[in-house]
């Protein structure tokens, strides 16, 4: 009687290991990462499946971070053969990876995201700066007076900047563990509270406080954390006229009967200002290619072709359709050569 | 003192007392039971109106996604095109440049265009499946070749947010997706009758795309076939085996009962802490396939496993004591006693609890989160070890993209989830009505 169940569990096991085995032969190719890359990685994906013998791809949305983990943990077909980016891969997630063995690791930079500041389309217009946004938002701010740093006791965007009309500040954007938040900070909150005093004196004596004290974003309720759901924003800015929201370009060109962009700095974000770099607040979307499964996987080389293609990512191509902005011809035509080269990552 | 003697007396004052102080406190009795009506009646229909307001806000949203705009266009199976050597070689006919075909059909109904731009916006009114439409219809009927005929190609997802009347017109132009020059021939093919609306087949063909007019809801269907029939092949057998072990066999001891706490425990767990163990256990320790049906009805047997197993035992208990001693006096075993009365008996229930599992199983996205089935699938899953994903997730999914046709599909799908729900749910029911005996 126990010799049989020990049987019967020895099978159950060699039945897992099995099925296990079967994984060893994967045909397809698996993308994992950002959800900011997601749209166009599907599209790319979707156009391969359609456009050659090899079978579709399969892109999960894991979040840039998220990506990297499963990317980095080791070489072999149970692992991701793409990583999505919205942010160049950090040097922490580089050791992580030649730890677990993935040393040869392709970066390829596919074009830009701007972030826009939006609000509904009935109010009028706000012209922001990257200050403006940083006094708005920062957990501290200089006082007025004494420009030591206190709890920003700012109510409107009025006591920020008189120009700026007395509405409430109310302003939705995304959670911390979002990869656009990273980007807002970086590019918006680190540049905004540069010539301040103050954080010009923090950074002489403690670098490190500066840059929380630049990037830490306000906790008393004037800034709302709306989840990673960026139409869910754009719906809250038409029924809230004086909240503004922070996401993506996509969804600004989606929706520009009901909302607007804000300009910042004076530069409004089109298409045009994003492509030409004049907007100040985008960021360069990657995915990287883990180059030990290019022999391996069919169809790896042939996917790289199509997402750097000037049919997907030029000036006209699908991509851009989508809402990508892409990079500059030349700079284009570097990146694919050395995407189709296989370059790798200097370490 | 006095008041209760006068009571016990019961003289005829007295008693008129009683009814009055009665009386004066029936008023307020009855009010406060008035109330207290009032309250329930409150608290239901407004559940009652949140549960309107969200069907009516879905269904007013998703309905329109079950039909879909088609576009009438004169295509001519030009040999010099499709086949130029005339040999009709499958090979050749399969690479053909069918686009050709869409590009002069288009240009046929519109000769006046001209321009690079112009056409662009001209071809993108078709949708970008147009050619593989084409090939497929030569490739089933070699025939066409040579031939010339109105067909009805898939209009484009602006197209067809347009005639559904989501884009407003009177917008400027700069800021409406569709362009002064395409609403002038849309309109112009709508006056012609080119323009028709059909039941939307794609939805329910397609695996997901990019492209909203061809994404269906196939793939997760497919999905959540596969991964519920391995939920039920686990956990139905194993949590009715355990129940009625548990129930019947088991001796009253201090570990059955710390299994039975656990076990109650366990069916209030959430969810993703069961994705979490999957992650750890079925992936990284089995080594089995991510974004798999297979692991996915792991997890969710996981979870389904102590809802059929407290509902098994509550159906085991609710057989009477005298089946059992009646079966046993006429000489049957224990195990006999079981497997022809007992069980036999409690299987409604044990069914109508399964069927609650699974119903909860099937509307489950976040254990799957962890273990990869958050993905973007094209090819329909056709086994348990294809990358799938599950219908809550195609929804997840689609509501966070940004193209503004994808928010009916969105509520399409979940038209479609919550009416499997209602199905499963209305299985359960009738098969308690049918099956269950009361003693």
């Amino acid at each position: 009687m126990r010799k049989q169940k020990i049987i019967l569990a020895m099978a159950a096991a060699c039945a897992l290991a099995g099925a296990a085995h079967a994984q060893s032969a994967r045909d397809y190719i698996s993308i994992v990462g950002s959800s900011t890359v997601y749209p166009f990685s599907t599209a790319v994906a979707e156009q391969f499946g359609k456009a050659t013998k090899f079978k579709t791809p399969k892109v999960e949305s894991t979040g840039t971070g998220g990506g990297f983990k499963l990317f980095c943990g080791g070489v072999g077909v149970q692992y991701p053969d793409i990583s999505d980016a919205s942010r160049a891969i950090k040097k922490s997630e580089i050791e992580n990876c030649a730890k677990n063995g993935v040393t040869e690791i392709v970066e390829v930079k596919i074009g830009f995201d701007g972030i826009v500041v939006a609000s509904s389309k009935k109010t009028k217009p706000m012209a922001l700066t990257r200050k403006d946004l940083w006094l708005a938002l920062a957990k501290e701010v200089p006082e007025p007076g004494t420009g030591k740093l206190t709890a920003n006791p700012f109510k409107t965007w009025k006591d920020v900047n008189p120009e700026l009309p007395a509405h409430k500040i109310e302003v939705l954007g995304p959670p911390p563990t979002s990869g656009t938040r990273d980007a807002f900070v970086e590019l918006v909150m680190d540049e905004g509270c540069k010539d301040f005093p103050a954080i010009k004196e923090l950074e002489k004596s403690d670098g490190k406080q500066a840059k929380a004290a630049c990037g830490t974003i306000r906790e008393d309720g004037a800034y709302i954390e709306a989840g990673e759901n960026d139409n869910l924003i754009v719906n809250k800015l038409v029924s809230n006229l004086n909240a503004l929201g922070i996401f993506g370009y996509s969804f600004l060109e989606e929706n520009l009967d009901k909302i607007q962009g804000e300009t910042v700095d004076g530069v409004s974000p089109t298409f045009e200002n994003i492509a030409s770099g004049k907007y100040p607040v985008s960021r360069p979307l990657f995915f990287y290619v883990k180059k030990a499964h290019v022999a391996v996987i069919p169809g790896m080389k042939e996917f790289i072709a199509e997402f750097i293609g000037e049919k997907a990512a030029g000036n006209e191509g699908y991509l851009a359709n989508k809402g990508l902005i892409p990079l500059p011809k030349d700079q284009r035509k570097q990146i694919a050569a050395d995407a189709n080269s296989l370059k790798i990552l200097a370490p | 003192m006095n008041k209760l003697d006068d009571s016990a007396a019961l003289p005829p004052t007295a008693s008129r007392d009683i009814k009055t102080i009665v009386n004066a406190g029936l008023k307020r009795r009855h009010a406060a039971e008035r109330r207290f009506r009032g309250y329930g009646l409150t608290a239901i229909s407004l559940g009652l109106a949140f549960v309107v307001l969200m069907f009516a806000n879905i269904i007013g949203k998703g309905y329109p996604a079950f039909w879909q705009t088609y576009i009438q266009v004169p295509v001519t199976f030009d040999p010099t095109v499709i086949d130029p050597d005339g040999r009709r070689d499958p090979k050749a006919l399969e690479n053909a440049d069918y686009a050709a075909l869409v590009r002069a059909g288009l240009r046929g109904l519109f000769p006046q265009v001209e321009g690079r731009r112009e056409l662009r916006s001209l071809y993108g009114l078709i949708s970008n499946n147009a050619p593989l439409t084409l090939r497929a219809q030569v490739l089933a009927d070699p025939t066409l070749i040579g031939a010339s005929q109105e067909i009805w190609l898939l209009a484009s997802a602006t197209v067809d947010t347009l005639i559904k009347g989501n884009i407003d017109r009177t917008l400027d132009e700069s800021l409406r997706p569709v362009k002064d020059n395409e609403l002038g021939w849309i309109d112009q093919l709508h006056a012609s009758g080119k323009i028709q609306r059909k039941f939307n087949t794609i939805l329910f063909s397609n695996g997901d795309s990019r492209e909203p007019e061809q994404a269906g809801i196939r793939g997760a269907l497919m999905g959540s076939f596969y991964t519920l029939l391995i939920t039920l092949l686990l956990s139905f057998p194993i949590g009715v085996a355990t129940a009625v072990y548990l129930e019947e066999f088991a001796p009253k001891n201090r570990w059955t009962d710390l299994i039975e706490v656990n076990i109650n425990n366990l069916a209030a767990v959430p969810s993703i802490v069961f994705g979490l163990l999957g992650l750890a256990v079925f992936i990284n320790f089995f080594g089995l396939p991510r974004s798999a049906p297979l692991v996915g009805g792991l997890v969710l047997s996981l979870m389904t496993l102590p809802v059929i197993i407290i509902a098994g035992r509550a159906a085991l208990t609710s057989v009477p004591p005298s089946i059992r001693e009646a079966a046993l006096g006429m000489g049957a075993s224990k195990l006999q006693m079981v497997g022809h009365h007992v069980l036999p008996l409690a299987m409604p229930g044990m069914l109508t609890g399964s069927i609650i599992g699974m119903a909860r199983a099937l509307g489950e996205s976040a254990p799957l989160l962890m273990i990869g089935m958050v993905a973007f699938i094209v090819d329909v899953p056709r086994g348990i070890t294809d990358p799938a994903t599950v219908l809550p997730v195609q929804i997840y999914l689609w509501a966070d993209l940004p193209e503004r046709a994808f928010v009916e599909r969105t509520s399409a799908a979940i038209m479609v989830l919550l009416g499997f729900m209602v199905l499963m749910n209305g299985l359960a029911i009738v098969l308690r009505k049918r099956f269950e005996r009361r003693w």
